[in-house]
């Protein structure tokens, strides 16, 4: 639900990031902050449990400059991963605009992607929303760990396992490195603007 | 469903918040949706940088405050408050979708501030909020 002001001329967007427990969603804002703290004028605002963990959200609000002579405030929020706290996951997607799907790319974490798959799904249908009409995109992060010699799934196998039906873009990604972490929030971005114009039009 | 904020519509809110808020001493007024956007606000304490913050955390309070009273068998409970030593944060549902958040001194009794934002909301909800 993006909030236009006209007067201000001004679109208010939310993109939520959402997967797994571990798997680089906060990483994923850390580092947008971190690249980009020039242009933004408040601090992140996480809310974690003593152990570090996500317990409610990240929140990060990011000015994205201008389009159509409008100023794109991007509101990007994370979820917690961990099962026990899927009543907040669900609190989060209210109003949802866009989302970034963060998968784990290690292989052990297969089973843990396609639970929380099916747990967006379900939750964005308590909101009458439904993920094949909402603008997402595909993250499969921790790329970077095949250097480690630490068993990955394959492109191929995540395509298959998370994307083989949605087909939204999709990027390989290192959260620790900042691979694709740009494009990644730029092509969620677009998406989203585009899916908010037409629906205007 | 996108929420579309004409220059009309914000004027109407804004005076009602000056008016009734701001000139009675309440340092800062916003109003935002649950989904935690800000609407418009107005802000004599300074917090400015950190209004969509603000937003984000009372639009996550009150959800999680929505599902503690489903618990208690309440629907919902439609204003909170929290004090400080210095300064206190009144929250007050407004219709279906939107929250006022209040801000304010110790110097503003507790009672006075209550009275002026049930005006506040009851004006509000007249313009169908």
């Amino acid at each position: 639900m993006a909030l236009i002001n006209m007067r201000d001329k001004e679109i208010q967007v939310k993109i939520v990031y959402y997967g797994p427990a571990m798997g680089g969603k906060t990483t994923n804002l850390q580092y947008i902050y971190d690249k980009y703290q020039s242009r933004i004028k408040t601090e992140m605002v996480s809310i974690k449990t003593h152990g570090d963990r996500t317990l409610f959200f990240d929140f990060l609000p990011f000015d994205m400059g201008k389009i159509h002579d409008f100023n794109m405030r991007i509101q990007l929020y994370t979820v917690p991963g961990q099962i026990k706290y899927n009543s907040t996951r669900r609190l989060v997607l209210q109003g949802v605009d866009g989302m970034v799907f963060v998968a784990d790319s290690q292989a052990e974490q297969r089973y843990k992607n396609v639970e929380s798959l099916n747990n967006l799904k379900e939750n964005l249908n308590v909101y009458n929303k439904d993920i094949f009409n909402v603008p997402i995109v595909m993250q499969y992060n921790k790329r970077d760990l095949a250097h480690d010699s630490t068993p990955l799934l394959s492109i191929g196998d995540l395509e298959n396992d998370l994307n083989l039906h949605i087909k939204a873009p999709t990027f390989a990604a290192s959260g620790i490195t900042g691979m694709n972490i740009i494009p990644t929030l730029r092509r969620i971005t677009i998406d989203t603007i585009a899916f908010i114009e037409k629906e205007l039009q | 469903m996108n929420i579309i904020l004409k220059d009309d519509e914000l004027g109407k809110i804004e005076k009602i918040l000056s008016d009734n808020l701001i000139n009675s001493g309440i340092k800062t007024a916003i109003l935002i949706d649950t989904a935690g956007n800000v609407i418009t606000y107005i802000d004599n304490g300074g917090y400015r940088k950190d209004i969509f913050p603000l937003a984000a955390l009372v639009a996550g309070n009150f959800g999680a405050m929505k599902s503690i009273a489903s618990i208690l068998g309440e629907s919902e409970f439609s204003l909170l408050f929290h004090k400080g030593k210095e300064k206190n944060i009144y929250l007050t549902r407004v219709g279906d979708a939107f929250i006022l958040i209040s801000v304010f001194d110790d110097d503003i009794l507790l009672g006075f501030v209550r009275l002026k934002i049930d005006e506040v909301t009851a004006q509000l909800n007249k313009l169908r909020m």
